[in-house]
């Protein structure tokens, strides 16, 4: 009996040994992936876009960690990869500060850190390889610029334009970003006026709390821009609530381009949404492919972000999986 | 007798209003339209319209907070998530259809109060049998409630798409005044009918005062700490209810997030003492509306984001000194008057 048992054993750790020469001679790229969390659609979409690129078909093993909102879960998750031999770290930070030492301990591991989402500060800009995210500011000009465009065809472009603005949550890059890009092009713009502009913490109850302030205090608003779609929502409310029509009557532009907020330019309730693209998997999957033969990669990397309004929502409606 | 204690009553309410009235005073100077109301639409239309609409789920909740903390001497930090779980299973038994609910209006929304009636009842077990200190046990629900509406919500936004959703957090059709503010005033008046009627106010208040007092006297002071959780619980129910009305959907990390801490500066605003004991509904009552009116006070005067919290810091700074023991004492000093003796309150 006891000789059955030892020889199960043996065969059982000799097996082991097998599986783990196996998984080894498989050539796949391992990729540690350190998320925030799961806060919001988008941060899903974002988190999906990697766990739907980086699969063993496509020749990566992705270990995901998920910080849950708190930096020292990422901290502790990047020194997992390093012990792990990882061939490459994706990181899509929480903090912008306090990451020299961990990404040091990486860089000397020789292992290559590429940042998602969110930019970090560092003395020393070799300690990352490649950022892949949004451009918040650019986003801020397109929605002028698309204002400028529907105005024109519209035949309103001689007249004056009045704008409040919902800001998201005060200090967060999207809405430090986003407010500068609109109020950038507005200073060069001497029809468009912009009234006022309010935080409304990114929430669709806040926006239209806010909104409502702001539709008594100014009985003449032409433009709302809300940046997110939550807070343009919000705002749709209250804009029927004092009688007026959301998207004829005041025209309305909103952020993030949800999946509703498609259904709402369909509906005519909402004029414009600008992209904020969370699929970044397949951009950071061409930087690993890139560096893996040994090329070049350019250091900053804006993911391609589209504005959507009734001319195209229609066709991208049925593609949208957030 | 009556007539002194009305008197005292009175007096206690007086800071509150005092409070209030110099909040909307600022407007009269700063934004004369303030007061305007028109109807639109039939419905009653301007800033005084918005302050009570909005101040409805906060009065609630600080109805609950009150006797939580008139009982118990501790703050119950759970009803903001609480709420969420609330709108969570609501959002979740209605489901999306835009035709038909899953099941009848009612029934939903009292699944959703029966949920938050257990959260409360959570609370209170833990408060008043387990005797853990109130905020440690509500802390638990604080961090574990929107976890909990989360999972039911399958971390996405469920949103009821059924137009008659949205009446419960707007206005009833062809009536003037918001839904809200009606479903605030008679939980309002019926918490006070029940207090005054029976002997459970004078309960709560001899309990908050002194548990073990209360107990000799033979008032069973673990089932009244109990029950006074196990309402905060159905008013952050109720709370959760509008709010999620509001928006027509259960979004899980935003609904009532940071309102507790509203509610238990509504309590203190209204004159109440954290330390428990004696209470007023009223005065917590007029505190949520001077925090409501403050927020769209701000709002009004264009004051921005960045400085919005800066601005609301100052004034209840003041509002709080002018209420604090010291404060008077100071004043009635000035006067020349004997300073007056600080009423024990506990």
């Amino acid at each position: 009996m006891k000789k059955v048992i030892s020889l199960l054993i043996l065969v059982l750790l000799l097996s082991g040994v097998f599986a783990v020469a196996v998984s080894a001679a498989d050539d796949l790229i391992v990729v540690g992936y350190s998320q925030v969390g799961a806060e919001s659609d988008w941060r899903t979409a974002n988190t999906e876009s990697f766990k739907s690129t980086f699969t063993e078909e496509n020749g990566y093993k992705l270990i995901f960690d998920d910080a849950m909102q708190k930096p020292e879960n990422q901290i502790k998750a990047i020194r997992n990869f390093i012990q792990q031999e990882v061939d490459y770290i994706v990181l899509a930070p929480i903090v912008e500060t306090g990451w020299e030492t961990v990404l040091g301990e990486a860089k000397a591991a020789g292992i290559p850190v590429i940042l998602s989402d969110r930019m970090i500060k560092v003395t020393d800009d070799s300690l990352y390889v490649a950022w892949v995210g949004g451009n918040f500011i650019k986003e801020g000009h397109n929605a002028i610029e698309w204002l400028d465009n529907y105005l024109k065809e519209n035949g309103r472009d001689n007249e004056d334009i009045n704008i409040v603005l919902l800001q998201g949550t005060i200090g967060s890059s999207a809405q430090i970003g986003r407010t500068q890009g609109v109020e950038e092009l507005l200073a060069d713009r001497p029809k468009y006026h912009l009234l006022a502009k309010q935080t409304g913490e990114f929430t669709q109850a806040k926006g239209q709390e806010v909104m409502e302030s702001f539709l008594k205090s100014y009985p003449d608003i032409d433009v709302v821009i809300a940046e997110n779609d939550d807070m343009g929502y919000g705002a749709m409310e209250a804009i029927r609530a004092a009688g007026k029509v959301p998207g004829k009557d005041i025209i309305m532009i909103s952020y993030d381009a949800g999946r509703r907020a498609f259904e709402a330019i369909l509906k005519g309730d909402l004029n414009a949404t600008i992209e904020c693209n969370p699929l970044h998997g397949p951009r950071v999957a061409e930087i690993i492919q890139k560096l893996e033969k040994g090329e070049p990669v350019e250091k900053i990397q804006y993911v391609d972000e589209g504005v959507f309004d009734i001319k195209n929502a229609a066709e991208v409606l049925p593609t949208r999986a957030y | 007798m009556k007539k002194t204690l009305k008197k005292i009553t009175g007096f206690q309410l007086f800071l509150p209003i005092v409070a209030l009235i110099l909040v909307l005073l600022f407007n009269m100077i700063k934004t004369p339209d303030f007061f305007k109301i028109t109807v639109l639409n039939g419905t009653l239309y301007g800033f005084m319209i918005d302050i009570i609409n909005r101040a409805s789920e906060l009065a609630i909740l600080a109805i609950g907070m009150t006797l939580v903390v008139a009982s118990s001497a501790g703050t119950d930090i759970s009803v903001g998530a609480v709420s969420a779980v609330t709108a969570a299973i609501i959002c979740y038994s209605l489901g999306p259809d835009q035709q038909n609910y899953q099941m009848p209006y009612l029934i939903g929304i009292l699944l959703g109060l029966l949920g938050g009636v257990l959260c409360g009842m959570w609370n209170g077990l833990l408060v008043a049998k387990m005797r853990i200190q109130p905020m440690v046990a509500t802390l638990i629900l604080f961090t574990a409630g929107r976890g909990i509406s989360q999972l039911i919500c399958a971390g996405q936004i469920i949103h009821v798409e059924k137009e008659s959703y949205r009446i419960l957090g707007s206005f009833i059709p062809k009536v003037p005044l918001p839904t809200p503010v009606f479903v605030a005033a008679a939980l309002a008046l019926v918490t006070w009918l029940v207090l005054k009627k029976t002997a459970l106010g004078m309960y709560i208040q001899a309990v908050g005062i002194n548990r073990r007092a209360g107990r000799l006297i033979g008032i069973n002071s673990q089932l009244i700490i109990f029950m006074t959780y196990a309402y905060c619980g159905l008013c952050s129910g109720i709370a959760g209810a509008i709010m999620s009305s509001r928006i027509a959907a259960c979004d899980a990390n935003n609904i009532g997030l940071n309102i507790e801490l509203d509610a238990i500066l509504a309590v203190a605003l209204g004159g109440n003492s954290l330390g428990g004991g004696k209470f007023s509904l009223l005065g917590s009552i007029i505190g949520a509306i001077t925090i409501q009116a403050l927020t769209t006070s701000l709002y009004a005067m264009h004051v921005t984001a960045d400085q919005l919290p800066i601005y609301k810091a100052i004034v209840v700074v003041i509002i709080v000194t002018l209420q604090s023991a010291e404060f008077r004492k100071w004043i009635s000093s000035l006067q020349g008057k004997r300073p007056v003796k600080a009423k024990v309150a506990s």
